[in-house]
């Protein structure tokens, strides 16, 4: 039983993780927490969903063109709702409530046009048996979920480490003002910032939407909750931070269920991470805030 | 000085209010209070749906008396404080006979009692949980109670199957499925049926997997689910996915073509007990599946189903009472019309009947009807024979 909760728990963390990874790019660079993730998490389910239903496209190349879309519509939130505030320097909060109201507009919208019922990818969509290895049995989704949860990470780290494009992204996590001084097309980089990281989130919503067949407006919320988890203790903005965290919480989650109970899984994990954070405010890759006078 | 104006014209306006309703006093005003929007739609409006069907059928043929039934159809959104409000609004500003609603069990604790204490029909049509008619004499449901389906569910599953041990899987943070469990749990130490294990899992959960991973490690002969149809369709598909083959058995909640939109032929073999099933091909349940085609282009379900049933035990009521205008009146004389109301109708045979009383004091009125006992079949539930 053991080995199978492994499995569980690595490909549940990977999920957690992957939508933590768009979630944590906006914060580190931007430093604003986008509460609107959730809703654009869902956005990707429901893109990808149309494009196989309506278009009958493969799933490798819907999850491609919902990755377009949901950076497109992040693109938008940002330059509806995130780029006034910025140029009028509004204190943190602002943008963070700002984006409560995109989730729920987001949320209700979709409603209305989707209706409030679960939709589930066409069966045969994926393949759906699962491999058994003696006792142990692991689904083509649940490989595919861990293995583009973690290719994500590693692209995203050696872009943010490797490249010119991440020391300027870099610069502005460190100080927006000094970077445009030094030439940096700040707005530019922010912009695209909101960009890949509302990608990511449809990435996530995609692969949720596949393997757990319950595509429905609100799944957003209940995932946005463990995503804030995730990136508080992963340490804030931080890309390794967010896979660990996002399996920390996972392996968690489902150590509780085998162990103590189900009934407290989540007062458990999220206890854990209370402690955790006890020792290490940061989070596990963090740097202390300062605060900015 | 406007204020003086205003605070002098509003008695007028009430008064005029109150003399226009007087002289439309041919229709019959019924509130409906349903989750129109938010998670809990689905069954909103499937409700909404059943009860405009049968207003347009009781309406085409005349109404009641000569009247027709005026529906005032309100989005409580399934919360509870909303529920509040819209009831509030449906009896003291709409002034509605009776009220229709709320959805949720949740949210039927929250507002029953104001139609209480206003002295006015709450009617639930999709209330299952215990104590819900406890509140008070205005509150009647035609839901039948889990308590009296999921016993029945449970001893047909255990002679079908040759059960001898079960596991429990349920929503621990939502009050139809925590209701639901604790029927079951009771069920079960009735019919001595030893649990392996018993795990929860709470709203918005979509990865079942630790939790089935523990039921396999305890073999049972069936998996029992207090669960809605579309987390029940999850945890059965993900169940399959690790190579367990035990039959489901579960309440009211799995009564949905959602459950097979989603598993398909995982869900075989799954049994289910309701007061409905498109399968009882009565003449009236007939008629009233053909009439839901017709109109809404979609299959009716349970839920549709018991709120259109409602309106026709409503418009019962009403051929009793003559009306006389006086408000207060009238909205006892159908509370006390009601109880003696009859149908045979989508599901099936309806009467009333007097909950247990509380301190003494008669309460509402529960239903009195068979619970059907259903099994998963190519993708669809069948009578269990």
């Amino acid at each position: 039983m053991l080995e199978q909760q492994l499995i569980n728990a690595l490909s549940l963390g990977s999920v957690y993780a992957l939508f933590a990874l768009g979630f944590t790019l906006v914060f580190g660079v931007l430093g604003v927490i986008n509460l609107s993730h959730g809703a654009i998490f869902m956005l990707g389910s429901y893109a990808a969903l149309l494009l196989v239903e309506q278009m009958a496209l493969p799933l490798w190349l819907a999850l491609i063109l919902a990755m377009v879309a949901t950076g497109l519509i992040g693109l938008v939130v940002d330059v509806l709702v995130l780029k006034p505030l910025r140029r009028r320097n509004a204190p943190h909060l602002i943008p963070m409530i700002a984006t409560i109201g995109v989730a729920i507009m987001i949320t209700n919208i979709s409603q209305g046009i989707f209706g409030a019922e679960n939709k589930r990818f066409p069966v045969g969509t994926i393949p759906e048996e699962s491999v058994s290895l003696g006792n142990l049995h692991i689904t083509a989704v649940q490989v595919a979920i861990i293995v583009i949860a973690f290719v994500l990470m590693v692209v995203l780290l050696g872009v943010m480490r490797k490249t010119q494009l991440g020391r300027a992204l870099r610069a502005i996590a460190e100080s927006p003002k000094a970077a445009y001084l030094l030439g940096i097309n700040v707005e530019g980089l922010f912009l695209l910032t909101s960009f890949a990281a509302a990608a990511l989130g449809g990435a996530a919503g995609v692969l949720v939407g596949v393997s757990f067949n319950a595509i429905s407006p609100f799944m957003g919320q209940p995932m946005l909750h463990k995503g804030i988890a995730v990136i508080i203790l992963g340490g804030m903005g931080d890309i390794r931070g967010a896979m660990i965290g996002g399996l920390f919480l996972g392996f968690a989650e489902v150590l509780t269920v085998a162990y103590i109970s189900s009934d407290f899984r989540d007062a458990v994990a999220f206890g854990l991470l209370f402690l955790i954070l006890l020792v290490k405010p940061s989070g596990m890759f963090g740097k202390v805030l300062e605060r900015k006078a | 000085m406007q204020i003086n104006t205003m605070l002098k014209t509003i008695p007028a306006l009430l008064l005029g209010a109150t003399l226009s309703t007087g002289a439309l006093a041919a229709d019959i005003k019924l509130g409906v209070a349903e989750a129109l929007t938010g998670p809990a739609a689905k069954y909103g409006v499937a409700i909404k749906n059943g009860f405009t069907l049968a207003a347009e059928e009781i309406n085409a043929k005349g109404g009641v008396n000569g009247s027709k039934l005026e529906l005032v159809i309100e989005d409580e959104q399934g919360k509870k404080e909303e529920a509040i409000n819209v009831f509030k609004k449906l009896i003291f500003q709409d002034k509605v006979l009776a009220v229709f609603g709320p959805t949720l069990s949740n949210s039927a604790f929250a507002a029953d009692p104001i139609a209480n204490a206003a002295k006015v029909v709450a009617f639930g049509t999709s209330n299952t949980a215990d104590g819900i008619t406890a509140m008070g004499p205005f509150t009647f449901r035609n839901s039948v109670m889990e308590a009296d389906v999921l016993p029945v569910t449970v001893k047909a599953a255990v002679k079908h199957f040759g059960i001898k041990k079960v596991a429990v899987i349920y929503g621990n943070d939502d009050a139809f499925t925590k209701s639901g469990y604790d029927v079951f749990k009771a069920t079960l130490e009735q019919q001595k049926i030893p649990t392996t294990t018993t795990e929860a899992y709470a709203k918005g959960d979509v990865d079942f997997k630790a939790q089935l991973t523990k039921i396999k490690a305890g073999n049972p002969d069936a998996i029992v689910c207090s669960c809605l149809a579309e987390e029940a369709a999850n945890i059965i598909l993900q169940t399959r996915a690790l190579g367990m083959k035990q039959p489901f058995i579960g309440g009211n909640g799995l009564n949905s073509p959602k459950l097979f939109e989603i598993a398909k032929d995982a869900g075989d073999n799954t049994l289910m007990g309701s007061p409905w099933s498109s399968e009882n091909l009565t003449p009236a349940n007939k008629a009233f599946i053909a009439a839901f085609k017709t109109k809404f282009g979609s299959e009716p379900d349970q839920f549709a189903a018991q709120a259109y049933d409602a309106l026709y035990i409503m418009a019962e009521a009403l051929k009793t009472v003559k009306l006389s205008g006086n408000l207060a009146k009238d909205r006892d004389a159908i509370r006390a019309a009601l109880p003696a109301v009859k149908i045979d109708g989508a599901t099936g045979k309806f009467a009333f009947r007097a909950a247990p009383a509380v301190a003494g004091k008669q309460v509402g009125f529960d239903a009195d009807q068979e619970a059907i006992v259903n099994i998963a079949k190519g993708g669809k539930f069948v009578l269990l024979k």
